[in-house]
């Protein structure tokens, strides 16, 4: 038995990771992400001649449940044709027996990368905003993400914004689902909070109520936390929009002003309420209230006084306060010193 | 690959089930019960002596007699019956019966060796002995006492690496195929991080196309063979999952 020494050993664990393509029409360009049930390679389209991204399970899996639980994500994927969600081209099994599947290769930064470089909020919550007309689209298919975090967020080289990874997507409406079947009993748990996660609720480790918890600590909604997966419907991926939210304005939290703007901060709290009931019933909802901030308009999650209204009324049409003041200051002028 | 009716594992042949060894430990059959020995003994001896000559700082020959004390142990007090598959590894119940049978050993130090002359496991210790050597000769590399337990997952991937090559090198033998498994030595098992697939496919006279083609089948080969000695020594197929995505996926 041959001695192996560190730097050979960690070669081997590489050789033994890579998918072996051959027989498809994809040559390997290089690794490119890991996930939870799988690993991302670039690699490119002899046909086509084009670079494309081959999700790859890390396992043999000769029960089939992460294969199947692979190929559904395609299958979702397939359904949801919107430029916020990246689209499969192929699928399949390897040479190697695993099951893999072909989607476009998004040339760009994960979400918490990107925003290093968009300090400006109203920037920002823009962004938000595409992340949630995808995740809106979803929903209207009957498919819930679950697993929405900054990490399965891509932003592309010319600002498109796309929603990944939809690897633990609920099926709410069969109509959309193809032959899918619905995962009550299926579970991953993600291995590490999130950047900016709120960790309060990360320590729910084992399944309780009617099925398996499956998620991202500090992301995921509570009762997705306790495992009530049969009941989850489209609030439980508001809450993860809420928390993203707070991730995504956390900046301004801590810049200048030491805080968010209260009606922003009502905003995160009511999507991330800990009762559903309390939550937006929709993303549209929770879209509007941020689009009318973003107009300097009253949102539903808060409820302003009148000095807080005044100051937005003033802020909303500063230039035009601004005018009417400077043109009555004149004419105050034209009074008190007329032309002689 | 087509399925093997039996491989070999340490001692014997033993019977390609699912979940063999584990389950065969908890067989009222004692026969079956020691092959089972053998072969958990055949993945793990050389990370737990490892293990044991550098947490405890023992001697060589004290190190051995534990390695082996520990195995008999396992047989005679029947422990791997108290392993519960759901709430651990079982790397890592055997990391923790090591550790409880040294300072066992440790306390009771000087007491009769179990077992006797009835059982013994023929393994070669000079051999790992100088593997040890040439691993700690710079003594930066000697893990801190917080970092034994990612030493003893290391070399035990390189316990399992080391038998599925020798596995690979079996098949390629059976199979003809001695050029792929060559070319497998001369690329992935060589420390030349330079060596192109054309360098390669001129020294062993083939074509570059043949390099890759033969590379991806023998890599393949070695990961079924990784994968199926690792199956032998896991409970579930859970904890399967999980140890192979240690071995080859992002689990570092």
């Amino acid at each position: 038995m041959r001695f192996l020494n560190d730097k050979t050993l960690e070669k081997l664990r590489s050789a033994g990771a890579v998918p072996d393509l051959s027989g498809t029409r994809y040559t390997l360009v290089e690794f490119l992400a890991r996930g939870g049930m799988g690993a991302v390679y670039i690699a490119e389209d002899q046909s086509l001649k084009r670079r494309v991204a081959l999700k790859v399970l890390e396992t043999e899996d000769p029960e089939g449940t992460l294969a199947g639980r692979l190929l559904r994500e395609a299958r979702v994927l397939v359904q949801l044709e919107h430029p916020g969600i990246v689209p499969v081209h192929d699928a399949g099994t390897l040479a190697d027996g695993r099951v893999f599947y072909v989607m476009k290769f998004v040339e760009g930064a994960q979400l918490d990368q990107f925003l290093a470089n968009v300090p400006v909020l109203s920037e920002r919550l823009r962004l938000f905003l595409r992340i949630c007309e995808a995740v809106s689209f979803a929903h209207s298919r009957g498919i819930l993400h679950r697993d929405l975090k900054p990490a399965n967020i891509m932003v592309g080289a010319f600002g498109e914004v796309l929603v990944m990874d939809w690897g633990l997507a609920k099926i709410l409406d069969p109509r959309w689902s193809g032959n899918s079947n619905r995962d009550e009993n299926e579970t991953r748990f993600a291995s590490k909070p999130e950047p900016g996660a709120n960790n309060q609720n990360t320590q729910a480790t084992g399944a309780t109520g009617d099925g398996i918890v499956m998620g991202t600590p500090g992301y995921m909604s509570p009762e997705q936390a306790s495992g009530q997966i049969a009941s989850l419907d489209v609030r439980s991926d508001i809450f993860s929009l809420g928390k993203l939210l707070e991730f995504m304005t956390a900046r301004q939290a801590a810049s200048r002003t030491g805080k968010l703007p209260r009606a922003l901060r009502a905003i995160c709290e009511k999507a991330a309420a800990t009762n559903p009931s309390d939550r937006y019933a929709t993303v549209s909802a929770l879209a509007d209230d941020i689009s009318r901030f973003l107009d300097g308009q009253p949102v539903s999650a808060y409820r302003e006084n009148l000095l807080e209204r005044t100051q937005r009324f003033y802020y909303r049409y500063q230039a035009a306060i601004l005018l009417i003041l400077m043109y009555l200051a004149m004419r105050v002028m034209f009074v008190l010193y007329p032309r002689h | 690959m087509a399925p093997k009716d039996s491989f070999a594992l340490g001692g014997g042949d033993f019977p390609a089930t699912r979940w063999s060894v584990v389950a065969a430990v908890r067989s009222a059959d004692s026969n079956e019960r020691s092959r089972a020995l053998d072969a958990l003994c055949a993945a793990y001896w050389k990370p737990v002596y490892k293990y044991i000559r550098l947490k405890y700082s023992k001697k060589p020959e004290e190190a051995q007699d534990l390695t082996q004390g520990l195995f008999i142990e396992l047989l005679e007090r029947d422990l791997l019956s108290r392993f519960e598959p759901g709430k651990s590894r079982l790397r890592t119940y055997i990391r923790l019966c090591t550790d409880s049978f040294v300072l066992n050993e440790i306390k009771h130090a000087g007491r009769q060796k179990r077992g006797g002359d009835s059982v013994h496991f023929a393994l070669d210790f000079p051999a790992v002995e100088g593997e040890l050597s040439a691993q700690t000769i710079d003594p930066a590399s000697i893990p801190s006492p917080e970092r034994f337990e990612e030493f003893f997952e290391r070399e035990w991937i390189r316990s399992l690496f080391s038998a599925a090559i020798d596995d690979l090198k079996e098949l390629c033998a059976a199979r003809d195929k001695q050029s792929a498994f060559a070319l497998f030595e001369s690329y992935d098992l060589s420390e030349d991080e330079h060596l192109s697939y054309t360098e390669l496919a001129a020294a062993h006279k083939i074509t570059a196309s043949d390099v890759t083609n033969q590379l991806a089948w023998a890599r393949r080969e070695f990961r079924l063979l990784a994968q199926e000695r690792l199956r032998a020594i896991c409970a579930t197929e859970e904890e399967f999952v999980r140890e192979a995505k240690i071995l080859f996926g992002g689990d570092r």
